[in-house]
């Protein structure tokens, strides 16, 4: 059983690796979305299900779809103010 | 500083960091060792004491009561803060942006499939916020589940849809009276004149879903201001996407 642990250790260090690695921001929100899906396994393995549910709602559904939101926004905001470049450039 | 010199500088420190963090790895508590009395003392007094199973809302909701309550305050802070930030006052000059049309409905497959879905996930919130005393969940839980339950709706229907739901004012209203409520229930055991939050409630029998006295009634306030909070500011989120208004600066 230590191993599963282990391995599961491992995946959510690899899997924030591969989030930080991602340069698309959309598919860096889906990445995201993944590591808490495996931050939330985590936690049940080493016995918090108290943490494990609020992390696969909140990690997996509710903190993606806000930074989705906000990232759409911001597109939006640039495809229609292409003169307010003074002072925010975001990537 | 040189690229040479930077190099040598950072080699050294990783060496001394890994050096380190091997000490510290070979110095670990064994596997499962718990250092923690005051953990174990909660574990076996628990359901003598409150008639609850599931011990960590016990200290959640009851025995560190005072602290959650600060935490629901704080989200309801910051909740409050993203609708200021956002909000539009009516009287403000706003030119049309390019409006994003949303007419076409998704396919029928996916409605299908979200129909039932959203029920289940209804009530599976409903279940771990009235359970919360017996096995994990709780109020927390239970709201994003149900707020995720609407979001839903939103996948299935349109932004429309989700907009008739959420920018109702009852749910502005039920965020407040669930953050309320929690401070109103710690100030009724003062008027008993007992402790601020103290538990006032009859306990019940361990095992019921009506147990655990106040722990229950805690838990479903906070579901509730939970379940409103998320709500609005995804609402308030979209709405700022999908009017496609801008102020005119």
């Amino acid at each position: 059983m230590i191993w599963f642990g282990a391995i599961l250790l491992l995946l959510v260090a690899i899997s924030g690796f591969a989030v930080v690695c991602t340069r698309d921001v959309t598919s860096q929100v889906i990445a995201l979305s993944f590591y808490g899906l495996l931050m939330a396994l985590t936690f049940f393995f080493f016995q918090a299900p108290d943490v494990a549910l609020s992390q696969i709602t909140v990690g997996a559904v509710a903190l993606p779809l806000m930074v989705m939101l906000a990232i759409s926004r911001m597109k939006f905001r640039k495809a229609h103010m292409p003169d307010s470049s003074s002072g925010e450039e975001h990537d | 500083m040189t690229e040479r010199l930077r190099a040598r500088i950072f080699f050294v420190a990783g060496f001394i960091f890994l050096a380190l963090y091997f000490c510290a790895a070979l110095n670990l508590p064994p596997w499962g060792d718990y250092r923690g009395p005051y953990g174990d003392f909660i574990s076996r007094m628990v359901v003598y004491q409150r008639h609850a199973t599931d011990a960590v809302n016990a200290i959640n909701y009851d025995y560190r009561g005072f602290d959650t309550l600060g935490e629901e305050f704080i989200l309801f802070t910051a909740v409050l803060g993203v609708m200021m930030l956002l909000r539009r006052r009516a009287d403000t000059a706003t030119r049309e942006a390019n409006k994003i049309k949303e007419t076409r409905k998704l396919s029928i497959s996916v409605q299908v499939v979200n129909f039932p879905v959203f029920f289940v996930t209804v009530v599976f919130g409903f279940y771990i916020g009235l359970h919360g005393q017996l096995t994990p969940g709780g109020g927390f839980q239970a709201g994003v589940i149900l707020a995720s339950a609407l979001l839903l709706v939103y996948i299935c229907e349109n932004t429309e849809a989700f907009q008739r739901i959420t920018s109702h004012r009852a749910v502005e209203v039920s965020e407040a009276l669930g953050a309320a409520s929690y401070a109103l229930i710690g100030l009724a055991a003062l008027c008993l004149g007992v402790p601020f939050l103290t538990n006032i409630l009859p306990l019940g029998t361990t095992g019921d879903v009506f147990s655990g006295g106040n722990i229950a009634l805690i838990s479903a306030c906070v579901g509730v201001e939970v379940t409103a909070a998320f709500l609005l500011v995804i609402y308030s989120y979209l709405e700022e996407i999908v009017t496609g208004e801008v102020p005119e600066e």
